[in-house]
């Protein structure tokens, strides 16, 4: 991510350099080519548990996650499988932890939903829906008190908007940051559903950005299948909260059209025509064809990367399907910090 | 060096000694700056330490337990109140999905250095709301630590070794002595967690509670020796979890009867899983089935006289000893 940003002097959506553009669609043809991996190994019985992906929100996290800087935090929920590689973890790594193995980025102890690169700044793949949005808050107290200008990353979803959780951390989090004292970008992922039932029908007040408004944190919504919008907001925002020690929420407007989990029929619950309206916008798609319009890649270009994209999934998927299991005795390990003898029993 | 202290000094003691020597611990929680805490544990400490360190809190427990969990995970240490442990019900899914099993999910890659503190358990007619005891239910999930010290020593001293622990520790003060008064060690006076306390020393039955049961306990000691003649052991467990099973165990097989005690409810109780403790590793050395005394299968009532009634009385305590010993129960 060496590319420089180029913004307008009005802070504006602006042209980004075509090198970094092809970079960006690079990062988000990876990801979808690793979450089309994991529905055909979970269809294979080679992925146990939960899975949820992230097809169709490519451009959210690759947006936001070009602005991380070294020391900042990212916390989500389940669908956090960009999130890591977006940081940089390897491939291998994510694939081994969804395939339960002991190459695993935890050690094959937490699974899809619960990846881990602290070293990165990914604090984690939660899986209780709203429950780790007071983590994120509490990191932005902790970054502050010990001095730092780092950031969290916040990301939930809309389904997360009617919990509990979510109203009480954004309380803290508009409180602590009168004081300069909270730092955490709060990215609504709206992907229009929580699990299959759609915002409308779950809240009557359907404007997610507006919600921070009861907590006097500031707000904005971005097009979350546009790249380039997102980089815009991304940039500008994450250098407002780093600058302010204030919250700031932007709610993303995107859509999975990919089932909510690998097992849900997801017809049962959206129309065709929406569907397919809204692949029309599928990020990678916008994208693709800007590329091609402006001469940024040409076709030839398109398939490269497309096929080197497969080559390294496939190479994860080797990884991760060759790897062994994690030792028996790691069930015990990591249960208590400071105990190395550990055995369950009291 | 030992000096005379109340509970509620010598707990507030352990807090500040630790606060004075490392500025990662921050005390949060509803009402303890300005108003200086409900029970007066915290009060006058945001003037010596500036609310960034003394962080009063909306009532919002489940967002700023988890907050506190947050910034333990980057290497702070918060002291978080519970103004009661009944609260804690609303901050339940932070407490056990989050801070109890972060590091585990997590492959090992973070602490969890977080203490969460508050008064536990009943006696003051708060009835059945705000009334409860909690060792059982936080004490079943790994990941946590569970500690109810009941004598001021040991409260300075848990709350030392708490604040120290790089793991999530449950501190269950004993709401109704925040007055008692007693001996508490000058200094750092660190306690180490999993190691009961033999709090009087008895060669005919063992008598095993925490928390203000202990008290309970060590009257009833002296009631069985002045009636009976006989001599009760009584063991402070201190620690839930980890849980010292050796001093129980040698005390029994000293003893060969026992009797344990608790202010929870019966069902799925700490004294149901110290009986079979017993059992499993003092089998042979039992004379007696080992008896439970707990408190009623009710919601806390309001009266005081119904009150009384539902937790565990010095008679029933002496009466299950009599039991464990075949003598007549009065």
């Amino acid at each position: 991510m060496s590319a420089e940003k180029e913004h307008s002097e009005h802070g504006g959506a602006v042209a980004t350099s075509s090198e970094r553009l092809v970079d960006l669609y690079k990062k988000m043809v990876e990801i979808r080519a690793f979450e089309e991996a994991c529905q055909k190994g979970f269809r294979q019985g080679k992925i146990g548990g939960y899975l949820h992906v992230y097809i169709g929100q490519e451009a959210v996290a690759t947006g936001f996650i070009d602005s991380f800087k070294e020391g900042d935090k990212v916390i989500t929920a389940y669908r956090d499988h960009a999130h890591a590689l977006l940081l940089g973890t390897d491939p291998k790594e994510v694939m081994a932890e969804l395939y339960g193995k002991g190459t695993g980025m935890v050690k094959g102890k937490g699974g899809s939903m619960h990846l881990f690169d602290v070293e990165r700044g990914l604090m984690g793949g939660y899986g209780i829906v709203g429950g780790h949005i007071p983590l994120g808050v509490g990191f932005a107290y902790a970054m502050r008190y010990q001095g730092t200008d780092h950031i969290t990353q916040l990301y939930l979803g809309d389904g997360a908007i009617s919990n509990g959780a979510f109203h009480e951390a954004a309380n803290l989090a508009g409180l602590w940051g009168k004081d300069g004292m909270c730092p955490c970008l709060f990215i609504i992922e709206n992907n229009q559903y929580g699990m299959g039932t759609s915002v409308e029908r779950t809240t009557a007040m359907t404007d997610l950005a507006a919600k921070f408004d009861a907590y006097g944190i500031e707000n904005e919504k971005v097009d979350g299948m546009d790249i380039e919008a997102v980089l815009e907001s991304a940039g500008r925002l994450t250098e407002q909260v780093r600058e302010t020690g204030k919250p700031y929420a932007i709610e993303v407007l995107t859509y999975r059209t990919a089932p909510h989990g690998a097992a849900d029929f997801f017809e049962k619950y959206r129309e065709k025509e929406e569907i397919e309206e809204w692949r029309k916008r599928d990020p990678i798609g916008l994208l693709e064809q800007k590329l091609l319009d402006n001469d940024a890649a040409d076709e030839e270009k398109i398939d490269e990367i497309r096929s080197e994209a497969k080559e390294l999934i496939a190479e994860a998927v080797k990884f991760a399907d060759e790897s062994e299991e994690p030792e028996i005795d790691e069930l015990y390990t990591d249960v208590y910090a400071g105990a190395d003898e550990y055995t369950g029993e009291e | 060096m030992a000096e005379t202290k109340t509970y509620r000094e010598a707990l507030r003691e352990g807090m500040v000694h630790e606060m004075d020597q490392d500025e990662s611990v921050v005390l949060m929680g509803e009402d303890i700056g300005v108003y200086g805490g409900t029970h007066l544990i915290t009060d006058g400490l945001i003037d010596e330490y500036g609310p960034k360190r003394v962080i009063d809190t909306p009532i919002s427990e489940g967002g700023f337990t988890g907050a506190a969990i947050g910034m333990a995970m980057l290497g702070m240490k918060p002291v978080v109140e519970m103004m009661t442990w009944n609260f804690s019900f609303l901050a339940s899914d932070q407490i056990i999905q989050n801070a109890a099993k972060v590091r585990y999910f997590s492959g090992g890659q973070v602490e969890v250095p977080l203490v969460i503190r508050g008064p536990n358990g009943g006696g003051v007619q708060l009835s059945a709301q705000h009334t409860h005891s909690l060792e059982n239910l936080y004490g079943h999930f790994p990941g946590l630590k569970v500690v109810s010290p009941v004598t001021p020593n040991d409260v300075k001293g848990m709350m030392i070794t708490a604040i120290r622990d790089p793991n999530p520790v449950i501190f269950l003060e004993a709401g109704a002595l925040y007055g008692t008064k007693g001996e508490v060690e000058e200094g750092d006076n660190a306690v180490e967690f999993g190691k009961a306390r033999v709090a009087r020393e008895g060669s005919d039955v063992t008598l095993i509670a925490y928390g203000r049961q202990v008290n309970l306990c060590l009257r009833a000691a002296n009631t069985l020796e002045e009636e009976d003649g006989v001599q009760a052991e009584v063991i402070d467990l201190r620690s839930i979890r980890p849980f010292d099973e050796d001093t129980l165990v040698r005390s029994v097989e000293k003893t060969h009867r026992a009797v344990t005690v608790q202010e929870q409810w019966r069902w799925f109780g700490v004294a149901s899983e110290v009986a079979a403790i017993i059992q499993e590793k003092a089998f042979d050395s039992l004379d007696a089935p080992v008896q439970r005394v707990s408190g009623a299968e009710v919601p806390a009532p309001y009266a005081r006289n119904l009150e009384l009634e539902a937790f565990p009385s010095e008679k029933q305590v002496t009466n299950a000893a009599r039991r464990a010993l075949y003598i007549e129960e009065k």
